[in-house]
């Protein structure tokens, strides 16, 4: 305990985290980009099954710590209609680890007009100019699966992939569905094996497509154009950076994805918070035809610097601050 | 007996798994983005000495296993069991050969070492990770080769056999790192 009072992380290290805010505000200056600030602390919450909120007290009314700032964004979006990104803290509850720290920070932006391949090339534009001779990689969620397995992860049924999954990871699996075993596969499987450099892996299962707008792809099978973003500096260490779409602007359809998570929430016993129904009007307003991105800067950091562990990057880690 | 959650999983913490006694080696939450969260618990089977990988919801929860670390001191062995004292208490307690493995050849009466006991049974024997013990058997020295490099087989009075530097003789007391084997350096005689 005597020496907890002490920053966790070394003067090099906070230079080095300042000289990476410094570069991406530059990135995005260059471009044009607005740097915008959100709420962080407001008075609704997303309704995704596995983010928890840390939430807050004021005026006898509670509020949700943010664990993202995507739906004030969108909202500055719909009104102004202009490119913006934001480098802000966010917090969910419960995840703390090597790679996980309850209180982070994300870099958010949204291309007006582009979609999620163009917004690819833009992340792998910005992580290049922070990664010397970085190599990127890219392919669909199908073609991640096929190469490993020769499976479709969007045809196979829950049954055949409990089998595949079972031979490979020792769980109890009552109850997990098929997303659950394609998240466990990934985690446990295809993340560790991806080469050096940066990989995106796009085309997600329609179901897990969170706020991305669903298109049939080549096969005529609906996927979410949604990418995700790994990072790997050697062989086996490969993170998820980064996570994009190209965004839904269907305020129905929107409204049918908060109702799907509510019902699943509630399926899994878990607690509810109030739908964000200005986003919802927002959307109703018109959200223009943009791409956006979140990015774990403490993460970009990590891999940048060699570290371990992501409180090694922070001025003071979780069991510190 | 109590339990803990998946939350609640810290190194060193023993829990019950499969009927056995596990030691929780590692835990490393594991949750994509936008996806479930897990565990990845690595756990040594305290009866088997296996590690497992093994992944685990964050609503799940296992049972405390009732496995304690004592520092007890070895009394003798009467060919069948090993037989230990608690100093304080003066309980005794008798650790079979699958519990004592290779903690055997370290063993000299009277040196302390701990007893890991499950449900009050001896499970695991560890000896001191540094034993002085005494050479009973060895080629002769060669006199006056003290130069670095050569080594000879010795054995210890407890029946281990380590590699010593050619100088050693019968009778020299060796200082060994018991989870190595190798040899220290030479001990001053008692």
């Amino acid at each position: 305990m005597s020496d907890s009072w002490q920053p966790s992380c070394s003067p090099a290290l906070l230079k080095a985290r300042a000289a990476l805010n410094h570069h991406i505000r530059e990135f995005f200056s260059a471009r044009e980009v607005l740097e915008v600030e959100v709420p962080i602390l407001a008075s609704t919450f997303v309704t995704d099954p596995f983010v928890e909120p840390v939430t807050a007290h004021h005026t006898g009314h509670t509020y949700y710590l943010q664990s993202s700032p995507e739906y004030a964004m969108k909202r500055l979006l719909a009104e102004y209609r202009q490119c913006i990104y934001a480098l802000t803290k966010v917090f969910r509850a419960g995840e703390s680890g090597s790679r996980h720290n309850p209180e982070f920070t994300m870099l958010e932006w949204y291309r007006v007009g582009l979609d999620d391949h163009q917004l690819m090339t833009e992340v792998g534009d910005l992580v290049a100019q922070l990664i010397p001779e970085l190599a990127i990689h890219k392919l669909s969620y199908r073609q991640w699966f096929y190469r490993r397995w020769q499976i479709d992860p969007h045809e196979i049924s829950l049954a055949e992939l409990r089998v595949l999954g079972k031979s490979l990871i020792e769980i109890d699996d009552t109850g997990l569905d098929k997303d659950a075993w394609l998240d466990l596969l990934v985690t446990h499987e295809l993340e560790p094996a991806l080469p050096v450099g940066l990989t995106f892996v796009h085309d997600f299962p329609a179901s897990q497509a969170a706020l991305a707008r669903i298109v049939n792809d080549a096969n005529g099978t609906p996927v979410a154009r949604r990418f995700e973003g790994y990072l790997a500096t050697a062989p086996g260490n490969a993170m998820e950076l980064a996570n994009g779409y190209w965004e839904l602007t269907c305020p129905n359809e929107q409204r049918r994805r908060f109702a799907r998570d509510i019902a699943r929430r509630s399926a899994l016993g878990l607690p509810q918070y109030p739908v964000d129904e200005q986003l919802l009007a927002a959307l109703a307003h018109g959200l223009p035809d943009c791409a956006g991105v979140a990015l774990g800067v403490d993460r970009l950091l990590m891999r940048q610097q060699g570290l371990s562990r992501i409180g090694e990057g922070l001025s003071f880690e979780f069991s510190r601050a | 007996m109590a339990t803990y959650s998946i939350n609640d999983f810290r190194t060193g913490l023993k829990v019950m798994l499969d009927g056995d006694p596990c030691n929780i080696v590692e835990n490393e939450l594991v949750k994509p983005g936008k996806g479930q969260a897990f565990n990845r618990v690595k756990l040594r089977n305290l009866a088997t000495g296996r590690v497992w990988d093994r992944t685990f919801r964050g609503s799940e929860s296992l049972e405390a296993a009732d496995v304690i670390d004592r520092d007890m001191e070895y009394l003798y062995s009467d060919g069948e069991f090993w037989h230990f004292m608690d100093p304080e208490s003066f309980d005794q307690f008798a650790a079979d050969a699958k519990a004592v493995a290779d903690a055997a050849k370290w063993l000299r009466e009277q040196d302390k070492c701990v007893v890991t006991l499950f449900n009050n049974a001896p499970l695991v024997v560890t000896p001191p990770n540094h034993v002085e013990l005494e050479v009973t058997e060895t080629d002769p020295g060669l006199k006056g080769d003290t130069a670095q490099g050569g080594t000879k087989p010795a054995t210890l009075s407890t029946g281990a056999v380590v590699k010593v530097p050619l100088f050693m003789n019968v009778g020299d007391v060796v200082r060994v790192d018991t989870r190595t084997g190798e040899y220290l350096g030479r001990a001053s005689k008692d």
